[in-house]
């Protein structure tokens, strides 16, 4: 049993960072993450952590400091949004090659423009390609738990690979929950401390981080880090079972709500999955059989646990906080994939909603149970929830 | 007082730090900045380096020409990788984690520190890093064949300032780098040159034992596109100072000394001379720029000369 | 391709260990060889602090060797040019006070070698 907490997302995050006291932590400050970074600012200062934070003057400097105190054997954090996670995309995309594992908190917010600082998933779903992986949080308590699950399978030897943990801007990032926080000698036991197994700074064993790779090595490369890739589903049940054993929850690649006998079906991201698991009770109060599918393990994607759990749904609805302009969006286009293999596909219908922060209530969701009930669906057309017009 | 032979010890055989095997054209003198800087130190160095000549040439999987710990990222963050390497150290060697003492090199050309590695250099340099950082300078994108930088001098033909019918080159000067720098107040900036081994040596050992952050700026002709015969490197260093196109000094604790002062200072055509990317000027219509020239370079000496004699801290 | 690794053997990052590019010769590069001569050298070191090849090998020796003018030259000495990397520049002959370094086309160079 923990401490309940009255804490956001936000310092939900900062108080993972604080009971892993990680050797480094660097950081840029940017709404709406910069709480996370006053947070854990505010324990340095206080001498509740001993970690060495370095305050950059951007994200591109604070991505690269933090892939440089990683090469040197640190367990370095850092934390961003939106413009920032654009602006050091360059390095992101340089982490998974140099094998180093990064966890990172990302508060989803859109990028412009227009200017906005509120929350969609456009940042994210910008850098899915990169290599990785992906952990999405529907409130306060997941994104702590989430967090420290992280450190232990992306420092996996198996592994060996950066993580990002997303929650909603705003929504979760600054919305008071209570939040049950573990024993900080319990948590600090299971995170351990970093290997220097692959340290800079080990002068016995010189090693050259970064070399170039011409067309006769970078294929091998990238396909030793698919093969990294696919290894996270193991880790990540391991790692899940033993962070079990102090939290007492489960940590499944996706969370299923109502689902077994379900006529249809939601699938939704992050914090709109709250407002769906609502909208669930109340259509099913209503004696309507619908259910939910909340994916957490976005990247690697897992298609066949995912493809078990939606076959048998006549009616599956894809809501997605971002678009692929031209294209279909992000996470209609991973379900739509899932069900290809199966002779009888269930109907789906894409959804974009919640763009640069719009609210969706649950109401609106019942609505978009309704409207799978009555199997009108058009799989390929994108339909808007809350749009004017 | 170092010498040439402790110097030439140091960089041959299994102490060598940089070594043999390494891409960089013929005649080119970084690997000849690199040694002499790493020789310096008396701690093992850990190198970041920013991409560039240096970096496409000494570390091209599976070979290594470095025989100390080596990183590269990107282009333009040398200076942040090495404030998290910094860090890292820190916190590692606090939490008893790591024994043993380092150096810190950050190394980049001059793009990548005067143009797109700026900013990370001056956050660096203001966050106080304990780390130098080497700039071997040949005055423009060198790697990928002739672009202007910030670096780049008046008056010099380049692939995407090219002189024409109707351009002389480039039309601004270069970037003060070394007073940028220690307008952070830094404990160390030097300005030397490939060919003076023992003041690029010297330096480098001040840079490395800064109680602070330490930038060192060493010209590097490059024989392939200042377009000189690859035996004449050191020669072409040899004149930029003599002409004081490029002085020798340092600024330590923010006070201006001169380490090496011509006594005839040599006309700049002796440097400009031979060199394909000011083969213009010599053309009639461009001889004023020569003489502008001349007088930016005389203006800026008496003005480092006056700083010097001032002794008022930088 | 044959002669490398497959993907499964990669080290994790692809980090390499310090100093293989001893393993690449860049010899070949070379037009004009420096013919260096003993005889006319006083060991100042300039050729070697000079060598962007790291190519000129140094040893410290008590016995010395002898130099210019039979004078018998104690401490750190160089040796013959290692042509495995010498590229050629002709930075050494440039620079050598005493000129006792002359660079030499390659392939007259390969047929003095060859000469009794």
């Amino acid at each position: 049993m923990g401490i309940r907490k009255a804490i956001t997302g936000a310092q939900a995050a900062a108080e993972a960072m604080r009971q892993i006291n990680p050797d480094v932590v660097v950081a840029y400050p940017i709404t709406p993450q910069t709480p996370i970074v006053e947070q854990f600012a505010a324990y340095v200062a206080d001498g509740i952590v001993d970690t060495e934070m370095i305050p950059v003057e951007s994200e591109h400097s604070a991505m690269s400091a933090t892939v440089g105190a990683e090469a040197a054997g640190a367990r370095a954090m850092s934390a961003t949004s939106s413009q920032g996670l654009a602006l050091m995309w360059e390095i992101v995309a340089a982490t998974p090659g140099l094998r180093l594992p990064i966890v990172m908190p990302l508060v989803n917010r859109t990028i412009s423009a227009p200017l906005n600082i509120h929350c969609d998933h456009s940042d994210v779903m910008g850098v899915t390609t990169l290599g990785w992986i992906q952990i999405f949080s529907e409130n306060a308590q997941e994104v702590y738990e989430n967090i420290l699950l992280a450190i232990r399978v992306a420092e996996d030897r198996r592994i060996q690979l950066p993580v990002m943990v997303n929650q909603d801007g705003f929504i979760t990032s600054h919305a008071v929950e209570p939040v049950e926080i573990f024993d900080d000698a319990a948590v600090q036991s299971f995170v351990g401390i970093r290997s220097l197994e692959r340290s800079l700074l080990d002068t016995e064993h010189v090693r050259t981080i970064g070399a170039m790779a011409l067309p006769d090595y970078l294929f091998e490369a990238k396909r030793a880090q698919e093969e990294a890739m696919g290894n996270v589903f193991q880790v990540y049940k391991e790692v899940g079972r033993e962070l079990s054993s102090i939290t007492g929850h489960a940590y499944p690649y996706f969370e299923t709500y109502r689902l077994d006998d379900a006529e249809a079906a939601i699938v939704v991201l992050n914090s709109a999955a709250g407002t769906a698991k609502v909208a669930v009770d109340a259509m099913r109060g209503r004696g309507k059989k619908v259910g939910l599918l909340k994916p957490i393990l976005f990247r690697p994607f897992p298609y066949e646990e995912v493809r078990a759990a939606l076959e048998n749904i006549p009616a599956i609805g894809i809501l997605d906080r971002s678009m692929s302009f031209g294209a279909c969006a992000p996470v209609y286009t991973e379900i739509r994939s899932v069900l290809y293999e199966l002779d009888t596909r269930p109907k789906v219908q894409s959804y974009v909603f919640g763009l640069g922060g719009r609210d969706i209530l649950s109401t609106e969701v019942e609505a978009v149970f309704e409207e799978l009930l009555t199997g009108e669906l058009d799989s390929k057309r994108q339909r808007y929830i809350g749009l004017r017009g | 007082m170092p010498t040439l032979q402790d110097i030439a010890l140091k960089t041959s055989g299994s102490a060598a730090k940089l070594v043999s095997g390494h891409r960089m054209c013929a005649g080119c003198g970084i690997p000849v900045v690199l040694k002499e800087v790493l020789a310096a130190s008396d701690k093992p160095v850990i190198v970041i380096n920013a991409t560039g000549c240096l970096e496409v040439t000494t570390a091209v999987y599976p070979y290594t020409a470095w025989n100390t710990p080596w990183m590269h990222l990107t282009f333009e963050n040398a200076a942040a990788v090495a404030a998290g390497i910094e860090a890292a150290y820190k916190s590692l060697k606090h939490r008893g984690k790591i024994n043993g003492e380092v150096n810190i090199l950050a190394v980049g050309g001059d793009g990548g520190t005067y143009d797109i590695g700026f900013q990370a250099l001056s956050g660096a340099l203001e966050r106080y890093h304990r780390f130098m950082y080497l700039v071997y300078d040949n005055e423009g994108y060198m790697n990928t064949g002739n672009q202007r930088s910030g670096a780049t001098p008046f008056g010099a033909s380049t692939s995407t300032v090219p002189a024409g019918k109707v351009s002389p080159g480039k039309p601004q000067w270069r970037k003060n780098l070394v007073e940028i720098a220690a307008a952070h107040r830094i404990p160390y900036v030097g300005q030397s040159a490939v060919h003076n081994t023992l003041d690029v040596f010297k330096k480098a050992q001040k840079g490395f034992s800064a109680d602070g952050p330490a930038v060192l700026a060493v010209l590097q002709p490059c024989t392939t596109n200042w377009s000189f015969d690859s035996a004449l490197t050191m020669q072409y260093s040899r004149l930029a100072v003599e002409t004081n196109f490029w002085p020798l000094y340092e600024i330590e604790n923010g006070i201006v000394h001169i380490t090496s002062k011509p006594t005839n200072r040599k006309p700049i055509e002796d440097f400009l001379k031979g060199q394909t990317r000011f083969k213009h000027l010599f053309r009639p219509e461009n001889q004023h720029v020569i003489v502008e020239m001349q007088e930016m370079i005389d203006d800026e000496w008496d003005r480092l000369v006056k700083l010097e004699a001032s002794g008022v801290r930088f | 391709m044959s002669d490398k690794k497959v993907w499964q053997d990669l080290e994790t990052g692809m980090e390499l260990p310090p100093a293989t590019s001893l393993g690449y010769r860049t010899g070949g590069w070379r037009i004009l060889r420096p013919v260096y001569d003993p005889a006319n050298c006083i060991h100042c070191m300039i050729c070697v602090s000079y060598c962007p090849d790291m190519a000129i090998p140094v040893t410290q020796t008590e016995e010395g060797v002898a130099g210019k003018g039979g004078k018998i030259f104690k401490g750190v000495v160089r040796w013959q040019t290692d042509l495995a990397y010498c590229k050629g520049c002709g930075i050494c002959a440039h620079e050598c006070p005493t000129k006792c370094i002359t660079m030499v086309r390659e392939e007259e160079a390969e047929q003095a070698a060859c000469k009794p």
